[in-house]
């Protein structure tokens, strides 16, 4: 790790003072004559390898690259890190390194995006191997100072003992000379079965400062002489400023400036944010809005649902067999269409970014889901290289993939690079996060189940039309057209795969995408395509005349995981034994990041729309689980974000625009609506699979699925609250 | 100008008269702990209270706020001593990323104080914060906690 530090920098160009707000880390060097660099933080403690820093008196700094957010992974990244460290946990905490700090060092804490369930699952390996390395490096340096041989040594909280002799030290004392060590080019990691740390549900690290109103949001970064912006980005997503009556504004309290943001986008700058906003809302603005305002949610409906036409094209995603001609000569069919909208992802906390531009320097302070890409959105909207730009993470209030994207990062460099020498804090109103959001992507979905004569499935169509995210964000991930990540719960295989066996399948994609941009909203596809699935299923179950859960079973011999978890709710939920008396289930299943999930619903209905959810029960199988306190946490919380865009979410177009503007429009689900979730963790161990997201795709069609054993109606389309079905 | 009290101290503010108490909390007093998320009484993010009872500060004007009694997340606790309420959020791990919790913990307080010992129902009533992270049933786990010590 220290050969990766460049000597050509010295310590005091690479000591970035991050006081203002705290975040990140400040970095030292030293460069002893002889020996390997010593890498200090900014106490000058010694690092022991880029993820650890020991500091004197014991205490233990873990480096973590990916972002907290509100799901635990930091909590449960330091915990890895520990477990190999053999360090006390009572004593440690944690910090962030900067993106610029990473590319100064060869990127030497990996990937620092933090979506797709990813965080812990895909740096388990190399954090681990972190602290592992850190730990031999500790024990090698009280080995050589007690001139013993490091293989007799041990370590455990912090503690080295050597017990031939009795001798004891903590990595306080030999971190020094630990630092000074060459790191062992390769290190084992713990047999799994041999965990402390692992898989026990310790607090999170972060907590405290979340109940006093001390932890820093980027809505409440403060610098020297900072003002305030407020912006309007056309809001017919692809339209352009016109033009702009400054004049009218001049003269209102506080204002500084007017700001155009690209062509798309004005920005008020003032003293203070409500100064810019109530500013803002009184500037005339001439909008050049393009073709794109005649689009509606009626003519993006109708375009979808031309694309579920077999005639048009499509990307085939999952196929067995000759789905097609064994539905025409099967003894019986069924058809149905299903449909899921746009949803905004709505973090509590709307975007925002503080930036600093001078003619030598950029710095932007920020909650966001990827340091990396928002370093990328900071070099690229200044203008500047690299060693002259940072960002300095801070907690973002809520990310659900939307903080994954850049946008707002880059606005407020456009703004800042206007002021050069000023630090602007760009927050967007609660009704500009609803206007610009990276929505959760429009589908629609036909579904043909076939039946032989003794009703078993022999044939299932599944024909998908609707937008791609990939098209739109990552179009270099396309595989000659097709959007992989379209068959996220129904692909042949991998970490979204299909838990039932057909013989003959034909799982499609006609790509179609409107001009609302698309983007990671928790779940991702795993939402719709679980819905149009798990619901389809129930009504193939319904049309053999079968239990829902007895028809799954017996499509799922090839899948032992998919049907492990299902069992596992079934059991919970009682599925054996009648529900109490009005109280009607529904049962789904899906797979996504990598684990397998589960869900059971019990629910009881009033007047045919008042929806009451007694009970869900949901069951996850990701492999190893780190802190189940945590994983039981994201379960209940993804039911609550599945849950609400089920009932009360739904983006609708007018115009051009999105017409859902606050909290008013665009509801969320209360505590008086949310049913008691009980997880069961069914970890098998042998892989790593995702937590933040996967339990989300059961939520919505277990509860539709129950709703049908309650009412005998099928609900194919979403939200409810359009159907006039509401929570009781 | 204005004149708030927050938190046991006396701010003379230069803010319009109209401007809303979270805005005037936040940026012109500094105590960033209030939250917004909606800026429409809607979310509860920006929860303080006044005279003791639990209130939507972006919905009031800074105007009607004067000569009352303002107590934000910062005013919570009594000197090093955590509010019960805080300290229950602690032993149960409640917030998720927590942008609502200042809120969340400010609805709950001015409940305890009104039903030490609030049923299912009574919470089921008083708070209707959102919380997007879904910390619903840890909150209700923590306050029955409080409600039996
Ligand atoms: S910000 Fe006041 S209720 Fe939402
Ligand atoms: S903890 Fe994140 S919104 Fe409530």
């Amino acid at each position: 790790m220290n050969k990766h530090v460049s000597p050509r920098l010295n310590r005091r160009a690479f000591v970035i003072g991050t006081a203002a707000v705290g975040a990140g880390l400040a970095i030292g060097l030293d460069l002893p004559f002889g020996g390997p660099a010593v890498v200090r933080a900014a106490d000058g403690s010694p690092e022991i390898g880029a993820w650890v820093v020991v500091r004197p008196d014991d205490t233990i700094v873990i480096r973590i690259a990916r972002s907290e957010m509100g799901q635990g992974s930091l909590t449960g990244l330091a915990q890895l890190v520990a477990e190999e460290l053999e360090c006390d946990w009572s004593k440690v905490s944690t910090e962030y390194p900067t993106p610029g700090q990473s590319v100064a060092r060869k990127r030497v804490w990996g990937d620092f995006s933090t979506g797709g369930s990813r965080g812990i699952r895909s740096s388990q390996d190399y954090v681990r191997k972190g602290g592992a390395t850190a730990r031999v490096m500790l024990i090698q340096a009280a080995a050589e100072a007690w001139k013993v041989p490091a293989s007799e040594c041990t370590a455990t909280n912090s503690v080295i003992t050597h017990a031939p002799s009795g001798k004891t030290t903590t990595y306080g004392k030999v971190a020094e000379a630990a630092a000074k060590l060459t790191p062992p080019a390769d290190v084992k990691l713990k047999d799994p079965k041999d965990w402390k740390l692992i898989g026990k549900g310790v607090k999170r690290l972060d907590t405290a400062d979340k109940t006093t109103g001390a932890m820093i949001y980027g809505i409440d970064v403060k610098l020297p002489s900072m003002l305030n912006a407020a912006i309007k980005d056309c809001p017919v997503f692809g339209g352009k400023v016109k033009s702009f009556d400054e004049a009218k504004i001049a003269g209102m309290k506080g204002v500084k400036k007017v700001v155009k943001v690209g062509d798309t986008a004005v920005a008020v700058v003032a003293d203070t944010w409500w100064q810019a906003k109530t500013a803002l809302e009184a500037l005339p603005i001439v909008w050049d809005e393009g073709d794109n305002a005649k689009v509606s949610s009626e003519s993006i409906a109708k375009w979808l649902s031309e694309g579920l036409d077999d005639a048009q094209p499509a990307y085939v995603g999952n196929k067995n067999g000759d789905a097609k001609a064994a539905i025409a000569a099967a003894a019986k069919k069924i058809e149905a269409v299903y449909s899921y909208p746009y949803q905004n992802h709505a973090t509590m906390e709307p975007m925002n970014a503080t930036a600093l531009y001078t003619a030598d320097k950029c710095e932007v302070w920020c909650g966001t889901q990827n340091g990396e890409a928002a370093f990328a959105a900071t070099l690229e909207a200044s203008g500047l290289p690299a060693e002259k730009c940072d960002v300095h993470k801070v907690m973002p209030g809520g990310g659900f993939g939307r903080r994954g994207q850049t946008d707002y990062v880059r606005q407020a460099v456009m703004i800042a690079k206007q002021m050069p020498g000023t630090p602007i804090k760009l927050l967007w109103s609660r009704e500009e996060d609803m206007a610009h959001g990276r929505y959760h992507p429009i589908t629609q979905c036909k579904m043909t189940g076939a039946f032989d004569a003794n009703n078993n499935l022999v044939a299932l169509h599944y024909r998908l039309s609707g937008q791609s995210i990939l098209f739109s964000l990552r179009p270099e991930a396309l595989q000659n057209g097709m959007d992989p990540a379209a068959f996220q719960g129904v692909a042949q295989t991998g970490e979204a795969a299909f838990g039932y066996s057909v013989p003959n399948l034909l799982i499609e994609h006609a790509m179609r995408n409107p001009h609302v941009p698309p983007g990671f909203w928790r779940g991702v596809n795993v939402n719709h395509n679980a819905i149009y699935m798990e619901c389809f299923m129930d009504e193939l179950a319904q049309a053999a005349g079968q239990d829902p859960l007895e028809f799954r079973r017996k499509l799922m011999g090839n899948h032992p995981k998919h049907l492990a978890v299902l069992n596992a709710v079934a059991e919970k939920i009682g599925w054996s034994t009648p529900a109490p008396q009005g109280v009607y289930r529904g049962i789904a299943q899906v797979m996504g990041y990598g684990s397998y999930v589960a869900g059971a619903a019990e629910i009881s209905v009033t007047d045919g729309n008042k929806i009451k959810v007694h009970r869900i029960v949901a069951s996850t199988d990701p492999g190893y689980i780190v802190n189940p306190a945590q994983v039981e946490r994201q379960i209940a919380g993804s039911f609550v974000y599945g849950l609400s865009a089920l009932f009360y979410g739904g983006c609708t177009v007018k115009d051009g625009k999105i017409e859902q503007t606050n909290f008013d429009t665009y509801n969320s689900m209360r505590i008086n609506e949310m049913p008691k979730v009980e997880s069961v963790m069914v970890p098998s161990g042998g892989f790593w699979g995702g937590v933040g997201e996967p339990t989300i795709g059961v939520a919505a069609p277990a509860v539709l699925n129950a709703y049908f054993a309650a009412t005998g109606k099928r609900i194919r389309s979403v939200p409810l609250r359009d159907q006039n079905i509401t929570f009781a | 100008m204005a004149n708030l009290t927050i938190n046991g101290k006396t701010f003379t503010l230069d803010v319009e008269p109209d401007t809303p108490l979270l805005w005037a909390i936040r940026e012109n007093a500094g105590l960033t702990g209030t939250k917004y998320g909606c800026g429409i009484a809607q979310c509860g993010a920006c929860t303080i209270h006044i005279d003791g009872v639990a209130t939507r500060s972006c919905g009031v004007s800074v105007s009607e706020a004067a000569g009352k009694k303002i107590t934000t997340i910062e005013g919570l606790a009594s000197g090093n001593a955590l509010h019960k309420v805080q300290e229950a959020w602690i032993a149960q791990d409640v917030p998720q990323c927590g942008y609502c919790q200042s809120g969340m913990i400010m609805a709950v307080a001015a409940l305890l104080t009104e039903k030490p010992k609030p049923t299912d129902a009574d919470i089921d009533e008083a708070i209707t914060n959102i919380c997007r992270c879904g910390t619903f049933q840890q909150v209700r786990e923590a306050i029955h906690t409080i409600a039996s010590a």
